[in-house]
């Protein structure tokens, strides 16, 4: 257990030391957001419509855009190899790299997510499943994603083909976050969705560590 | 060892499932052959026309064995990965490799088919409803894992990462498919539904079997050659390559 809380704290302290990439990847996802009523139009019903599902796909590209760094700078100064040494397993210590990546790339966009849904006309309660949504659902992106990390670590053409990899393994994510807040919206209530996104964490929570420490080692060997 | 019918680990060596996989190429075109020509016979002269589609339906002759071996071949796809896997043999990375071109081929053919039947049936050459959806998605993770092989310079680290990736997309695929299911009926998308169709004649579900016997012959054809292919590159180095009559010409 200490062992992960130092990946973590030494994964967050590394972020607030470098905090421009942590800023780039939070601005993007404000900025990819903005670009929707500019493309499609002001119409506030139309836009109210389709919020839950621009913030939801913003958000998934936008933790694309941070998964690269999951573990390259560590793979490249060899910090990853003396985590594949240390007698702690390997899939606790990629466990606290996950959940510092969850801390730095999904809590921020959970934190800005309300107000952007103000931006769309969302009222108050459907901005409050939204944000639970987002809680339940960003770190099963943070999970997947490593995966897909690990598997392109050091690979040609790295980060193009992550999201290849990855964005297809987010659809159930985005369709059950998005699907909450329309549900609600709609009246029929978030539970349901809800749910089962707490069900896919679990799942992911419990498998995605094992699967990534898999691909790390056969990055590494 | 001696006392099983077949070693089947003596063909897990590339060495000798090399020329094991030509000699069963040529049995496996013909019956693909045999089945394809039965098939069609069947679906263009034999099968009725259908009462309420008309000629058209005949594409499903097409589009079903497709759709189904489009399916069929990433669940094979993700045994030859477990299996590499786990015994670490080089032959299972090679079968996995393979089979992804035909599965996607597959997955390709069965869209297509799926829009030219779609637009005089449903007036449409595309809905968002649940099988569509989840064959695109199919698609995509073929397309993934075709990429992820070939980004990676090293053979035996392609094998085992895209044998992870076929693992966790096999893992994924029935996550996918009720998803966009549960999806689909909450959004009360397109009012039609390839479910609600009537009953089958019974020729027409027999052509239907004969012409996925043909993709099923014709998938395993092309692997095999495929996958000799592969044998030939990855084992250029050794001296059984070197003396292969088609190698010293």
């Amino acid at each position: 257990m200490s062992a992960i809380l130092a990946i973590v704290r030494r994964d967050l302290l590394l972020a607030m030391r470098r905090k421009s990439e942590v800023l780039t990847a939070l601005f993007f996802f404000i900025i990819v957001v903005s670009l929707f009523p500019l493309g499609i139009g002001p119409e506030p019903l139309l836009l109210k419509k389709i919020a839950p599902g621009i913030l939801w796909v913003a958000a998934l590209l936008s933790t694309m855009l941070s998964l690269n760094r999951l573990f390259a700078t560590d793979h490249a100064d060899g910090t990853l190899e003396q985590l594949v040494l240390s007698p702690t397993p390997l899939g606790l210590l990629v466990a606290g790299k996950i959940a510092a990546h969850w801390l730095t790339s999904g809590l921020p966009l959970v934190l800005l997510a309300p107000v952007l849904g103000i931006q769309f006309d969302l009222d108050t309660s459907a901005l409050g499943i939204l944000v639970l949504a987002l809680l339940l659902g960003t770190p099963l992106l943070s999970l997947i994603g490593a995966i897909g990390a690990a598997l392109t670590l050091g690979v040609r053409g790295g980060g193009v083909l992550l999201s290849l990899l990855v964005l297809p393994l987010y659809i159930p994510a985005l369709i059950f976050g998005a699907g909450a807040v329309e549900a609600h919206i709609s009246g029929l209530g978030a539970t349901g969705h809800l749910s089962l996104l707490a069900a896919l964490l679990a799942l992911a929570a419990f498998f995605a560590p094992w699967a990534t420490t898999a691909a790390l080692r056969v990055a590494l060997e | 060892m001696s006392n099983r019918l077949i070693n089947w680990f003596k063909f897990a060596s590339p060495q000798s499932f090399y020329p094991l996989a030509g000699r069963m190429i040529p049995w496996f075109w013909a019956l693909a052959a045999v089945f394809g020509i039965a098939g069609l016979w069947i679906s263009f002269f034999v099968a009725p026309t259908d009462a309420v589609q008309g000629e058209g339906y005949r594409i499903i002759f097409i589009h079903v064995p497709s759709s189904w071996m489009s399916m069929f071949i990433y669940l094979v796809m993700a045994a030859w990965a477990a299996l590499g896997l786990a015994l670490n043999t080089r032959l299972s990375g090679m079968m996995a490799q393979a089979l992804a071109p035909t599965g996607a081929l597959m997955a390709f053919i069965s869209l297509w088919t799926g829009a030219f039947w779609g637009k005089p049936m449903w007036g449409t050459w595309w809905v968002w409803d649940a099988r569509l959806t989840s064959e695109l998605i199919l698609f995509f993770l073929y397309i993934g894992f075709i990429a992820l092989q070939a980004a990676i310079d090293d053979p035996r680290r392609a094998d085992k990462a895209g044998a992870i990736l076929a693992l966790v997309g096999v893992v994924n695929v029935p996550i996918i498919y009720f998803s966009v299911k549960w999806w689909n009926t909450l959004h009360q998308g397109a009012s039609v539904s390839i479910a609600k169709s009537p009953s089958m004649a019974q020729t027409m579900l027999w052509g239907m079997l004969i012409m996925a016997l043909a993709f099923w012959m014709y998938s395993i054809a092309v692997a095999l050659m495929r996958v000799r292919a592969i044998i030939l590159e990855r084992e250029t180095h050794t001296e059984w390559v070197k003396e292969l009559s088609e190698v010293k010409q």
